[in-house]
């Protein structure tokens, strides 16, 4: 544990120089690694500087003073600003509440986890007015946390009133993106050796002080790659910032789409983006620099060694208290969803919604079957998965060998995705992706490689803490005794990387059924998903329509959930137990 | 790695140059097979399966649907690919997106002769490059039940909003963001004036109105009659009633809700067709917009759509009963609009939010 980079740095060159010893064609490497590059080339430099030309040339206006522009303006500076600050505030809330979960989840075994871990993934996936609906009715006027607080404190009106403010802004993120700290950290956590921290206890080191010399240290890579993500997720937010948060709040995300697609001034939004993009830049490249100095090798292990029952009464305490605060948070507000999806009036509780959900009543031409849209949604969902890994694996490993300039550039580059404002990109493709062979506007090809934009970003950080934290010697032994460079990966990286992978395959699944990235933005094929049907039904007035609206969410969930499952599920060998 | 980047910038440069300004139509017709029409619109459209087939058999041809998000962003995204046009058709742009579209220079004029049927009041582009299919008003709904609880009189007209009793009481969306915020505020532009407008704003912030983001988070997020929210008064549309009978699944034989229709309360939106430049299929392009004003699509609007059919003529069906006409719609010109759109809501804004 005691190694520095810089003997890390060493073991990588000879790694690499062996490497091309042993494999037969480097130029098989090398088209490997521009599969990834040429991918984000075609579908993310290439749309997005078409529709930065459009935006500002006609204008004559270069770039610069565009933006010299934004940042004197002082609404501008004062949108950046709270973008950053509420990023940064849901962030270290995000981490404070997920984190102790993070190490439940990866040190103790208890029945309902995987089960439990599926749900909190759910938020992800669901259209923010959807949940801004499950928190009205749980935090609202009426909702029942006001009213037994009225009849606690015998008051006349509800007490809580968290419409419209900065506290729903911060619960709304803690709500999606406490499963990324959970996932990420806690799947790393449990492979790491308890074994070390149990040595620095022996010798007198005082639990906290055990978890801040040794653990903290090594789940630095992960903790850090996970809070990365939630911060960009955060920092573009639109949805709640747009529906939960109120007219009174906007980030950079909501200003661009505001500009680009209700008063259509394209070189404002295009600036805007550009320095949304600046700022994810400028960010990953810190990132980066800190990253390289805190990647350690690792002595993983497999997570049955390392989980196990709680026994003492602490210990009991420690899960309870972290599993009654994912209900709470988490399981509550989607329940009381399915809760009103069954609630028909009269009787009470049916199953009509989900009835009509398979009748056309109207002979509509838009109507969709239920099972044709989640099959629909299953079908995307399935090739982003597919996409991801593979271009997310071997991003990975590119990123995992370039240490030197290259690295630090690229890393960046992988993630600008994620924070790229999805309305710039979507009107990107309209102009970009019009002409044959790339004529993929109206086509359903392009929905997974929008979606895959997003995912890419998280297999790829999920998979490089772990790939870089594989011990040099694994690899040199089974070299030694004569596996070729291709067994090696079969058999050394890809077993101790497979948790990793199975993160990222969540994450790229889920991205997927929630339609996240420029898909909302430009024009649909008539392939519609899950969302795209509750969008439909919540566009009229009607009980029944807001009803199959939130029969399709319920089943958007349990699709979600059992997909969760399934992929945990999932083992190749030894691949999964890592 | 020093070839890895060469190649990756070769193939950068590869890209650019194959995707320059060269012109490629992209709907070029094929010669043989049956022939596709592309329609482009927003989220809201729906229509018949019957209807569209009925077409498709006239034709021999073959409709495609593009939805393209909210009018806005549909229109947008037909403005950027002028060029390289997504569709054949577009539907759906309104009266106060009338501006952007014919500055925009993307339609073919084409005076349709179903157009005859049509009133000439809805008809706003003498040049017929947008031609008017349907219309509706954007109107304030209250809530029967929590007015007749309170025992208050729901309100009648816009003044009645600034009473002290409805203090409290009032969800709209705002203009920046939403179709029928901008149009209430057009409503209320049209009534007051230009001069009167940004006053009874703030009189309205005073009376702590509500605002959201669009129509969804009104509607089923604080609208007191259709959500766990506690506002009885929401901007919605004038069929709004009429759809909650509909769509209650005989658990209403009465609409719930009620429109305020007083003078200049409401706001006409009107929504119009029309054929994209660059389209291969004019001939077919054609048909399709006299499809669209004939009786069988008329007839068939009311239903799907929840607005008016343009031809007076057209069947409405039983449950429009509950959907009422104000009688005097606000009037504001789409070339007022388009000149002051930006400055209206930026005004609105100071006054509302700030």
């Amino acid at each position: 544990m005691t190694l520095k980079h810089g003997g890390t740095r060493r073991h990588g060159d000879t790694e690499t120089r062996r490497n091309r010893h042993v494999s037969a064609s480097p130029l098989l490497r090398v088209f490997l690694y521009l599969l990834p590059l040429a991918f984000l080339a075609l579908f993310y430099f290439y749309p997005l500087f078409s529709i930065f030309r459009l935006s500002l040339a006609p204008e004559r206006q270069p770039a610069l003073t565009a933006l010299r522009e934004l940042v004197s303006t002082p609404y501008y500076v004062r949108t950046l600003w709270f973008t950053i600050w509420q990023a940064t505030l849901s962030t270290l809330l995000t981490l404070l509440a997920a984190l102790p979960a993070a190490y439940v989840f990866a040190r103790y075994q208890f029945p309902g986890k995987s089960l439990l871990q599926a749900l909190t993934t759910i938020p992800f996936v669901l259209p923010t007015i959807v949940v801004a609906t499950a928190f009205t009715s749980l935090l609202g006027p009426k909702g029942w946390v006001n009213q037994i607080l009225m009849v606690i404190l015998g008051l006349d009106h509800p007490p809580i009133n968290l419409l419209h403010t900065l506290a729903i802004i911060l619960l709304a993120h803690v709500f999606y993106n406490y499963t990324i700290i959970l996932r990420m950290v806690g799947g790393f956590w449990a492979n790491l050796n308890p074994q070390l921290e149990a040595a620095a206890r022996m010798l007198g080191a005082s639990p906290w002080r055990a978890f801040r010399e040794v653990t903290l240290p090594l789940l630095r890579p992960a903790l850090t790659a996970a809070a990365l993500l939630v911060f960009l997720f955060d920092f573009t937010s639109f949805g709640v910032i747009l529906i939960l948060g109120g007219p009174h709040y906007a980030t950079l995300e909501v200003e661009i789409y505001r500009q680009a697609v209700h008063l259509f001034n394209l070189p404002v939004a295009a600036a805007l983006s550009l320095l949304q993009i600046g700022c994810t830049f400028g960010l990953m490249v810190v990132y980066t620099r800190l990253q390289k100095r805190i990647t350690v090798p690792l002595q993983l292990r497999p997570r049955r060694i390392t989980a196990r029952r709680p026994r003492t009464r602490s210990e009991h305490w420690l899960v309870g208290i972290n599993v009654a605060v994912m209900i709470l948070l988490l399981v509550v507000p989607l329940l009381s969803l399915a809760e009103r999806s069954l609630s028909t009036g009269q009787p009470s509780y049916s199953l009509a919604y989900y009835q009509e959900l398979s009748i056309n009543r109207q002979s509509s031409i838009f109507f969709v079957p239920p099972l044709l849209a989640v099959r629909n949604s299953l079908l995307f969902a399935g090739t982003t998965v597919g996409l991801a890994l593979t271009l997310g694996l071997i991003s990975a490993w590119l990123l995992a060998r370039q240490r030197g300039h290259l690295g630090r550039l690229l890393d960046p580059v992988f993630m600008l995705p994620l924070g790229t404002s999805a309305v710039t990109l979507g009107f990107g493709y309209i102009i970009a992706l019009a002409k044959p062979p790339l004529n993929l506007r109206a086509s359903p090809v392009l929905v997974p490689l929008a979606h895959t934009l997003v995912a890419l970003p998280f297999v790829v950080r999920s998979l490089l803490p772990v790939i870089r934290g594989i011990h040099p010697h694994l690899r040199e032994a089974a070299r030694v005794l004569g596996a070729s460079s291709w067994r090696v990966w079969l058999e050394v990286d890809l077993p101790i990387v497979g948790r990793a992978l199975l993160v990222g395959a969540v994450f790229a699944f889920t991205v997927s059924l929630g339609e996240f990235g420029a898909t909302v933005f430009v024009a649909r094929p008539q392939m519609p998903t899950m969302p795209v049907v509750i969008y439909r039904f919540l566009g009229q007035p009607g009980a029944i329509n807001y009803g199959q609206a939130l029969a399709m969410s319920t089943l958007l969930m349990i699709v979600c959930a059992v997909g969760f499952l399934a992929i945990e599920r999932f083992r190749y060998g030894e691949v999964g137990e890592f | 790695m020093k070839r890895t980047i060469l190649l990756f910038l070769a193939l950068v440069l590869l890209v650019a140059a194959g995707c320059g300004p060269t012109l490629t139509p992209a709907l070029t017709p094929t010669p043989s097979g049956p022939r596709t029409l592309t329609v482009m619109t927003h989220d809201s459209f729906d229509a018949s399966q019957e209807v569209i087939a009925q077409f498709e058999a006239q034709t021999g041809a073959t409709v495609k649907f593009l939805k393209s998000g909210d009018t806005g962003a549909a229109l947008n995204q037909a403005i950027l690919s002028k060029d390289t046009p997504l569709a054949d058709v577009f539907y759906g742009v309104d009266n106060t997106f009338f501006s952007r579209a014919i500055e925009a220079d993307i339609f073919e004029p084409y005076a349709s002769p179903a157009l005859a049927d049509i009133p000439d009041e809805l008809e706003l582009d003498p040049q017929h490059r947008l031609n008017p299919v349907d219309f509706g008003d954007v109107c304030l709904n209250y809530d029967k039940a929590w007015f007749g609880e309170k025992g208050l009189t729901p309100p009648a007209t816009l003044e009645d909003l600034t009473k002290p009793e409805m203090k409290g009481l009032l969800v709209v969306e705002n203009p920046a963001t939403s179709s029928p915020g901008l149009a209430f505020l057009m409503a209320t532009v049209g009534h007051f004036g230009e001069d009167g407008y940004r006053d009874f704003w703030a009189k309205l912030r005073d009376n702590d109105v509500l605002v959201t983001a669009g129509w969804e988070d009104a509607y089923w997020g604080q609208f007191s009659a259709a959500s766990d929210g506690d506002r009885p008064i929401v901007v919605s549309y004038a069929t709004s009633p009429a759809a909650e009978v509909y769509f209650s699944e005989g658990a209403y034989t009465e609409p719930p809700t009620g429109n305020v229709l007083g003078e200049g309360a409401c706001f006409r939106q009107i929504e119009f067709v029309g054929i994209l430049k660059g389209t291969a299929n004019r001939d077919l392009a054609e048909k399709w917009v006299d499809f669209m004003l004939s009786p069988a699509f008329q007839a068939d609007i009311p239903l799907h759509m929840w607005v008016f059919p343009a031809n007076p003529q057209a069947e409405l069906p039983e449950v429009f009963q509950f959907a009422e006409t104000p009688p005097q719609p606000a009037q504001v010109s789409p070339e007022a609009i388009d000149q002051n759109r930006e400055k209206w809501i930026e005004a609105w804004t100071e006054t509302v939010l700030h």
